[in-house]
C-alpha cells in the first residue's frame, strides 16, 4: 500500500493519529504584540525592536517565505489567524495536534532584557490565543537563548504548564549548542521533562557555513543542514548527553539524510582523537540514537525512492522520525504526498505519522476531535 | 592488494620549518625571519601530536610526520607498489594574511616541493601551494610553476574565507583550466572565520569531523555560484573531506534546486550531475559504516564509479587498513577503478 496520511472519517473523543510536528505563527499586529508584552518594553520595541546582526540580507523565494496561498483573508502576516489555520491546515488536512514554533528566535534582538521579554509575551500569547481556543495546537516554550539563566528562568516559569511541550531554539547560535554557557537551558529542561526543539533559521552574528558567507538564498537554504551537522558535533563531543542523561532533542527542518554519515564519522574520530575526547563515554552513534530525534520537512527525495528506504536502515531511523508540515512555508510537505511512492517498512508510517510524536512529547493518548466541515 | 596497480590520490609532505625554505626564498623574506622570528605559515591544520595526523612509525628522527621522503618510499610507494602519488604540501599561507609574505612561503614552498621531492622520486606528483586569500597573487604563483610537468594540481584549503565558488576567485580557476590543473579542495584552512555557522567549537575533534560539512558547503557553493558553467572544462577533487555524506547532499541540493533555480539561472543541471562530471573524491577518510552493506548502498547512491579515487592521507592515519573497508564492501571492478583507473583518467596520468 502506498502510505498517506488520509482525513480521519471520526469525531469526539479519539486517539491522535497525524501529529504535525512543525507549524508557525506569529503576530499579527504589533499591538497584539504589546498586548503580551510588559510595559517598559513597549517604546523600545516601537523604536529598536528586533536589533540582531546585521549583513546577511538574502531576498527568499516567496514574502515571508511562505505559500502564496496562506495570507489570511482578514489581512495580517501567514500564520496570525487562528481561524484561517483552521480552515487552511487542521480541518483541511485532519491534523490532530501540531506543535507551535513561533519563529521569533532570540538571537535575532541581541539585548538581552528585550529577548527575554519578548519570549514571554510569545509565551503568553501563544496559549491564550492559540492553545486555550484550539486544543489541537501545542505550544513551544522559546527562550532568551543566548542567556542560559534567563531561558531556565522561563523554562522554571512555564514548565509545569502540560501545555507547552517542549523548549524551542534555533539552529544558528552565537557559540555551538554543546558549550557551557547553554547547559542551564539543558538543565531546566530536564528537570521538567520537556524536550529541547532546535528549528532552522535563527543568527549568531556568523556567516551561515564555516567557510564565509555564500552568495544565494539557495545556499544559505541547503546550507541549513550543515548548521545541523555542526551541532549534532558539538551536542556529541561536548558530553552534553552524557551530562544530561535524561534530555531529549528534536532537529526540526534539518532534513535528516545527513545524520548516518555524519554518526559514522563521530564514531571513526572519536575512535582516533579520544585524547581529545576524554569525557566521552560512549559511543557518539549510540548516543545520537538515544537522544536525537528528527521532523521530516524538508523530506528527503532521493530519485531513486528505493533509496529513502535504505536511508532508514542506515540510520536506524524508524522510531525517531516525525512528520512535518512546516505550515505556512513555502516549503510546505502534504501529508499525503511527503513520503515516496514505494513500499515503506511495515508499520513505520504509523510511527512517523503519529507514535514516534505521541511517545516524545507529552500528548494527551486522547483528545476531542471536532467536527468539521470537510 | 600488492598486485594490484595503484595510484594514491592523496600523501602529504610537510615543510619542517621556515628555515627549511630558506634556499628558496629573497633576502628580504630570510632577513625578516631571522630579525622578527615570523616563522612563516605556522597555522597547523594537524596538531603534531595527534594520532590522526601521524601514524606509528612515521615520525622521522628529525622533523615533524610527512617531511623524509625515505619514510614515504618505504611505508607508502614500495610497501603498496605505488605507480603514482599525489602529494599534497598543507602549508597554511592561508593563515599569513600578509600579502606578499603569503606569496613568498608560497613559491618556496612550490620551490622547495620541485627540487627535494619531484626531482628525487619520479613516482610523485604535486600539488601547487597558492595564496588563495589574494586570488591575484594566487594566479601569478599558478603561471609561475603550473608549466612544471609534475605538478598536476592547485591546493585550495578546505575553508576560504568565502565559499570557492565565490566570483572573486574565478579568476583561480580561470588559471587552474588555463594550465590544464585539478583544483584540489583540501582538508584545513586558516581563514580566520570561524569553522561553523555557530562559532568556534571547543575540541579539535569537532573542528575535523566538521570539515565534512565544510566541503558539502564548498561543493553547494561551487553549483550555486556557476562555477562549473562558467569553466565547463574545471575539475575539482576533494581531498580528505569524506564521501559517505555526498549521497545526502546531492538529494538536498537537487531538491532545492528543482524549488529555487529562478535564482540561480545558469545552473542549468541538476546539482548531482554537475558533482558526477565536475567533481572526484579521494577515499580517505571512509568514514564508513559498520554494515558493509550500508557502504555499499552509499557507493550505488553515488550514481557513478568514476568519483572516487583510493589514497592513503599518509601519514595521517584514519583507519588501520583503509583499503580492506572497501574491498569488503564492493566488487573487484570497482576496486580496480577506485585503485587507479579513475585517478589515472582524471589526472590524465600516462
Amino acid at each position: 500500500m502506498v502510505m498517506t496520511a488520509t482525513r480521519p472519517e471520526s469525531s469526539g473523543a479519539v486517539r491522535p493519529t497525524l501529529v504535525d510536528g512543525d507549524i508557525h505563527t506569529t503576530f499579527a499586529s504589533s499591538a497584539i504584540a504589546k498586548k503580551y508584552l510588559a510595559t517598559r518594553w513597549h517604546e523600545y520595541y516601537d523604536q529598536y525592536g528586533k536589533f540582531g546582526y546585521q549583513g546577511f540580507t538574502y531576498p527568499k523565494d516567496t514574502p515571508n517565505a511562505a505559500r502564496h496561498d496562506a495570507f489570511p483573508p482578514e489581512g495580517g502576516p501567514p500564520g496570525s489567524s487562528l481561524p484561517f489555520l483552521r480552515e487552511q491546515l487542521l480541518d483541511e488536512w485532519g491534523i490532530d495536534l501540531a506543535i507551535n514554533n513561533p519563529l521569533t528566535h532570540s538571537q535575532l534582538n541581541r539585548n538581552p532584557g528585550f529577548s527575554e521579554a519578548l519570549c514571554q509575551a510569545i509565551n503568553d500569547w501563544q496559549l491564550a490565543e492559540w492553545t486555550e481556543p484550539e486544543p489541537r495546537v501545542k505550544a513551544s516554550i522559546t527562550v532568551p537563548a543566548e542567556y542560559g539563566e534567563a531561558a531556565a528562568r522561563e523554562i522554571d516559569r512555564l514548565g509545569p504548564n502540560p501545555n507547552y511541550v517542549q523548549v524551542l531554539m534555533s539552529i544558528r547560535t552565537v557559540e555551538p549548542l554543546g558549550r557551557p554557557k547553554y547547559w542551564p537551558i539543558y538543565e531546566a529542561a530536564e528537570r521538567h521533562g520537556l524536550p529541547i526543539g532546535i528549528h532552522f533559521g535563527g543568527h549568531g552574528g556568523h556567516p551561515i557555513t564555516g567557510t564565509g558567507a555564500p552568495s544565494y538564498y539557495f545556499e544559505y537554504h541547503s546550507g541549513m543542514s550543515q548548521s545541523f551537522q555542526s551541532q549534532v558535533i558539538s551536542f556529541i563531543y561536548e558530553g552534553v548527553f552524557e551530562r544530561f542523561p535524561n534530555l531529549k532533542m528534536v532537529m526540526i527542518e534539518g532534513g535528516f539524510a545527513w545524520l548516518p554519515p555524519l554518526a559514522w564519522r563521530l564514531d571513526s574520530h572519536w575512535k582516533r582523537l579520544r585524547r581529545d575526547l576524554p569525557h566521552l563515554t560512549r559511543l557518539p552513534s549510540e548516543v545520537i540514537h538515544d537522544h536525537i530525534w528528527l521532523t521530516t520537512q524538508p523530506m528527503e527525495e532521493p530519485d531513486r525512492p528505493e533509496h529513502f528506504v535504505e536511508l532508514l536502515e542506515q540510520g536506524n531511523l524508524y522510531d525517531r522520525l516525525m512528520f512535518a508540515t512546516d505550515y505556512p512555508h513555502w516549503d510546505f510537505d502534504a501529508p499525503s504526498d511527503a513520503l515516496p511512492k514505494i513500499k515503506l517498512p511495515d508499520g513505520f508510517e504509523q510511527k512517523l505519522f503519529f507514535e514516534n510524536a505521541l511517545g516524545f512529547y507529552r500528548l494527551p493518548d486522547v483528545y476531542q476531535r471536532p467536527v468539521t466541515s470537510r | 592488494m600488492t598486485t594490484q596497480r595503484v595510484i594514491d590520490a592523496d600523501v602529504h609532505c610537510t615543510v619542517p620549518n621556515a628555515r627549511a625554505l630558506f634556499p628558496y626564498l629573497s633576502e628580504y623574506w630570510i632577513e625578516t625571519i631571522e630579525q622578527t622570528g615570523f616563522n612563516g605559515a605556522t597555522d597547523n591544520y594537524y596538531p603534531n601530536g595527534s594520532a590522526l595526523s601521524a601514524r606509528p612509525g612515521s615520525v622521522p628522527e628529525s622533523g615533524p610526520a610527512g617531511s623524509n621522503l625515505d619514510l614515504l618510499r618505504s611505508q607508502v610507494l614500495d610497501a603498496q607498489n605505488v605507480e603514482l602519488a599525489i602529494l599534497n604540501c598543507a602549508y597554511a599561507v592561508d593563515g599569513v594574511k600578509n600579502p606578499y609574505g603569503a606569496a613568498a612561503m608560497a613559491s618556496a614552498a612550490n620551490d622547495w616541493i620541485s627540487a627535494e621531492w619531484l626531482e628525487k622520486e619520479p613516482r610523485l606528483r604535486a600539488s601547487i601551494v597558492v595564496p588563495s586569500h589574494y586570488p591575484d597573487l594566487a594566479v601569478k604563483e599558478i603561471d609561475r610553476v603550473g608549466g612544471h610537468p609534475g605538478f598536476v594540481q592547485v591546493f585550495l584549503p578546505g575553508r576560504s574565507e568565502r565559499p570557492y565558488g565565490n566570483r572573486r576567485y574565478f579568476p583561480i580557476f580561470e588559471a587552474i583550466v588555463r594550465h590544464d590543473l585539478v583544483a584540489g579542495i583540501q582538508f584545513g584552512g586558516a581563514p580566520g572565520v570561524p569553522p561553523t555557522a555557530s562559532g568556534w567549537p571547543t575540541y579539535y575533534a569537532e573542528e575535523a569531523v566538521g570539515m565534512s560539512h565544510v566541503f558539502q558547503t564548498q561543493l553547494t557553493s561551487l553549483i550555486a555560484e556557476g562555477t562549473f558553467a562558467e569553466f565547463p572544462d574545471l575539475r575539482v577533487t576533494m581531498v580528505e573531506g569524506g564521501w559517505t555524506w555526498l549521497p545526502s547532499l546531492m538529494w538536498r541540493m537537487d531538491k532545492n534546486w528543482k524549488a529555487l533555480r529562478r535564482e540561480i539561472p545558469w545552473t542549468t543541471m541538476a546539482p548531482s550531475d554537475y558533482i558526477r562530471e565536475h567533481v572526484r573524491f579521494t577515499t580517505q577518510p571512509v568514514d564508513a559504516p559498520a554494515n558493509p552493506k550500508h557502504l555499499r548502498q552509499i557507493v550505488d547512491q553515488l550514481g557513478s564509479d568514476d568519483l572516487l579515487m583510493y589514497s592513503t592521507d599518509y601519514p595521517h592515519w584514519h583507519a588501520e587498513e583503509p583499503e580492506s573497508i572497501l574491498s569488503i564492501a564492493l566488487s573487484e571492478e570497482r576496486i580496480q577503478k577506485i585503485m587507479s583507473e579513475n585517478a589515472r583518467a582524471w589526472y590524465r596520468l600516462t
